[in-house]
């Protein structure tokens, strides 16, 4: 299914916003349509987070506009870092914080605790309902956080960072999850330092630096020169099964010298 | 012996004294709960010091303490609470500022136009004496308005503390449950002063509440805890107050701080056994889970 054949969910036209006085995002630009999977990737301190926020509708620019389909649902799940661990909240209450409209009633309803099961199910975290969220391994706190945001049954999921700091197993756990809930329909903005995972799972990617400098398929976007763009830094793109990888030029051509230098 | 404990249930002072103490407590374990979590403990101490400025000037003024003191708790908390929303300074400076300022502001008229004798301790470390009717209907008041409030607004005041951003994101009207949280956390300051007094008041948020925490990793169960245990102090604190001949406020607040301390040397033995895999009995921990 082409993006032209699906409908637009969020659109961003000129939009600049940031903190205090001081713009984070310059004049962007950037729709995002039923079952699309997007990965923004860019730099540290490129906005990718304040885009998300933008999207998410909990900061509003100071130009350009925000236009959302009626009645969107938008999930969002934050980095890992961002969480207070200690707070005292097992698996089965974090879950059903995202169900704040409509029971007032501070217990679960007999259909909320069977969507609870149902959703813990399907991401088998099942058997962790009454754990507290610290005592789970990185994979299974990543699926808490994203099992929260299913239970509001979200339209659009936005997820900061949810591949930083995990290792190469946890990553392709996390990004065939991702895969298998877009293939349900569900759409997905990701943000991500990880370009070669990236690369292999999102059909599409955002390369930002406060501005959008590129956007569209992985071959069209992960090019020299736009890395070059995005990153201030040299990156070659060279090709493997397909599929673009990126590598660091500059440490691809100082390492025979440092290692001249040592012999 | 018994008859001991119940001699002073005779008189109505104490009557009123014992049950405004115990529904401060469980009012102030069930609020400290939020205000733990949201790592705010030094506004129980704040807001307190700020609601004394109000009592001074009520005092000097001739109008009503509940009345005059409510609505400047009430006003101080409010902008606090717009202060730190800003997120231009922490809410630990913004408290910092603004209920000092008022407190200093107390002090000050207190000192230009003279000390309102008694009352001006009472305030400050809590009285047994003070207490009467109108101050059980008022926390009476205040305990089924934070009751209300929790009950009826449980998730949303959850994912609040827990997760600002995300709730805000989620539907949850973020502004609004921080203010309807501070205003009720002043109106529960205001309410227990009498008996707690100012300078003892943050303890009794405090120290429910991190008790309750070592024993549970869930949300409600830390809530139901902190609220039992406040009460019990309380509840226990008055009656030591009246037998040792010290006043109600310090009283409580050393109940709840042994309470923390015997809690804190079980769960760290419990912690410590289970750290070394020696077998046990299950943990405080999971048992109260």
């Amino acid at each position: 299914m082409s993006r032209s054949e699906r409908h637009e969910l969020l659109c961003l036209a000129g939009v600049t916003c940031g903190y205090a006085s001081e713009a984070v995002l310059v004049d962007v630009d950037m729709a995002i349509h039923s079952r699309e999977f997007v990965g923004i990737v860019g730099p540290s301190g490129a906005g990718k987070t304040t885009a998300l926020r933008v999207l998410a509708g909990s900061l509003r620019p100071a130009h350009g506009s925000v236009t959302r389909k009626a009645g969107l649902r938008v999930a969002y799940v934050p980095q890992v870092e961002t969480i207070n661990w200690s707070f005292p909240v097992t698996v089965r209450e974090c879950v059903l914080m995202s169900r704040v409209r409509g029971r007032r009633l501070p217990w679960a309803s007999r259909a909320e605790r069977s969507q609870v099961a149902e959703v813990l199910a399907r991401l088998d975290i099942d058997e962790l309902a009454d754990r507290h969220i610290r005592e789970l391994s990185g994979g299974q706190q990543q699926r808490v956080f994203i099992a929260r945001a299913l239970l509001g049954e979200p339209e659009l999921l936005l997820m900061d960072e949810p591949t930083s700091g995990v290792d190469v197993r946890l990553r392709h756990e996390v990004l065939h999850l991702l895969d298998d809930l877009n293939a349900r329909g569900l759409a997905i903005v990701l943000t991500t330092h990880d370009l070669n995972g990236i690369a292999a799972h999102l059909p599409r990617i955002v390369c930002l630096n406060r501005s959008v400098i590129g956007d569209g398929e992985p071959h069209e976007v992960l090019t020299s020169d736009v890395l070059e763009r995005t990153y201030g830094a040299s990156l070659e793109v060279l090709e493997h099964g397909g599929m673009p990888v990126v590598v660091d030029s500059y440490r691809r051509a100082q390492r025979p010298h440092v290692m001249e230098s040592h012999a | 012996m018994i008859d001991e404990f119940l001699g002073p249930f005779d008189f109505e002072f104490f009557r009123n004294g014992v049950l405004v103490a115990t529904m401060a407590g469980a009012l102030c374990g069930a609020m400290g709960v939020y205000v733990v979590l949201k790592g705010m403990s030094y506004i129980g101490h704040g807001l307190s010091h700020a609601i004394f400025g109000g009592f001074a000037a009520s005092s000097l003024l001739g109008i009503n303490f509940l009345l005059g003191a409510g609505a400047w708790g009430i006003a101080s908390a409010l902008m606090i609470n717009t202060v730190t929303r800003r997120r231009v300074i922490g809410s630990d400076a913004a408290i910092g500022v603004i209920t000092t300022a008022s407190f200093a502001l107390g002090l000050a008229l207190f000192a230009l136009f003279g000390t309102a004798g008694q009352s001006f301790d009472a305030a400050l470390f809590g009285s047994i004496l003070g207490v009467g009717t109108d101050d059980v209907i008022a926390i009476f008041v205040v305990c089924i308005l934070a009751a209300a409030l929790i009950f009826l607004r449980y998730r949303a005041l959850m994912f609040t503390t827990f997760d600002p951003e995300v709730a805000d994101v989620s539907g949850v009207n973020t502004a609004r449950m921080d203010a309807l949280l501070t205003v009720v956390l002043a109106c529960s300051i205001l309410a227990t002063m009498q008996v707690l007094g100012v300078t003892l008041v943050a303890a009794v948020l405090v120290i429910p509440a991190a008790t309750a925490r070592m024993l549970t990793n869930s949300f409600a169960r830390m809530l139901q805890l902190s609220t039992v245990m406040g009460a019990v102090c309380g509840f226990i604190g008055m009656n030591l107050s009246y037998h040792l001949d010290v006043q109600s406020g310090p009283t409580i607040v050393l109940v709840a701080a042994t309470l923390f301390a015997a809690v804190f040397i079980v769960t760290g033995v419990t912690g410590r056994r289970r750290a070394a895999g020696i077998s046990t009995p299950a943990p405080l921990a999971a048992r109260v889970d």
